[in-house]
């Protein structure tokens, strides 16, 4: 199952999950994903340790997606 | 590290020129002149009142003074990229410990159990990301960069915060490198004393990483 998570306040929350083949939950996933980019979020996936790489579109072959806030100079 | 798209925060400082190790090697020689700019004037006037006037001698020991603070001062600065900051609630605090712990290897989790900072290889060198900046120290452990970034959201738990920095830093460390703000630029040793002693032995591995390994490809 392959989920879409967004890190938060709460350390981390699920937004969506889905499976192959599973045309709702896919939907449902495509459509929270663009909500959070909407919001400001960035989607990165993980290639393995030491490599990421930002998206734009769902990635629905990934096992996880990340949302994460922009980051800034201090 | 993947560089198939810059990171997006960069365009927010579009002026500045994108990092590259070459770059950054000017930039510490920069910052050691500036530092010398700054200390050498005391000390010589410090040298030139008590060759005209021995008498003179507490007004030179206040110049050397400032002769030793501020480059310390400037030590200081980067050592606070790493200090740590307050704690979210526990709950909050373990699910993001979670998410980080599973973004790392085992060796990196040890080290940010023990220390707060987590270890990563770039191509730039050997960083140290902890919630509000990142420390680099490049292939040869000669020098230390400290860079003030951090996730503008003030409620995030503190491992949240690492993992975002992580997670920029692995899309595009160049474009990470950046987008932070150098908070201080010299040698291991100076930043290391006023480091908390938490987060030294951080600094001490990653020194010795960069000295015996190449940079990520």
């Amino acid at each position: 199952m392959a989920r879409l998570i967004r890190m938060d306040s709460s350390g981390h929350s699920t937004l969506a999950e889905w499976a192959a083949g599973d045309a709702e939950a896919i939907e449902r996933a495509v459509a929270e994903f663009r909500k959070e980019l909407d919001a400001g979020y960035y989607a990165l996936v993980t290639e393995g340790e030491g490599h990421a790489r930002q998206v734009t579109e769902l990635p629905l072959d990934a096992d996880l997606v990340i949302l994460r806030r922009p980051i800034a100079g201090g | 590290m993947s560089t198939a798209a810059p990171l997006p925060e960069t365009a927010a400082v579009h002026w500045r020129p994108r990092a590259t190790a070459e770059r950054l090697r000017a930039r510490g020689r920069t910052w050691t002149l500036t530092t010398v700019a700054h200390t050498v004037p005391f000390v010589g006037t410090a040298g030139l009142l008590f060759a005209l006037e021995p008498l003179s001698f507490p007004v030179g020991l206040a110049l050397l003074g400032h002769a030793w603070a501020i480059p310390e001062l400037y030590a200081r600065r980067g050592a606070n990229v790493v200090r740590a900051k307050a704690r979210a609630e526990d709950a909050p605090e373990r699910v993001a410990l979670g998410l980080l712990g599973d973004l790392v290897g085992h060796d990196a989790r040890e080290l940010h159990a023990r220390t707060g900072l987590v270890p990563e290889r770039g191509e730039l060198g050997v960083w140290l990301v902890g919630e509000a900046g990142a420390l680099l120290v490049p292939p040869g452990g000669r020098r230390v960069f400290c860079w003030c970034v951090q996730v503008p959201e003030p409620d995030l738990p503190s491992a949240d915060r690492i993992a975002h920095l992580l997670l920029a830093l692995r899309t595009d460390e160049a474009g990470f490198a950046t987008v932070a703000n150098l908070a201080f630029s010299g040698a291991p040793s100076r930043l290391r004393r006023r480091m908390p002693p938490r987060a030294r032995p951080a600094l001490d591995a990653a020194v010795g990483l960069s000295k015996v390994s190449s940079p990520r490809s």
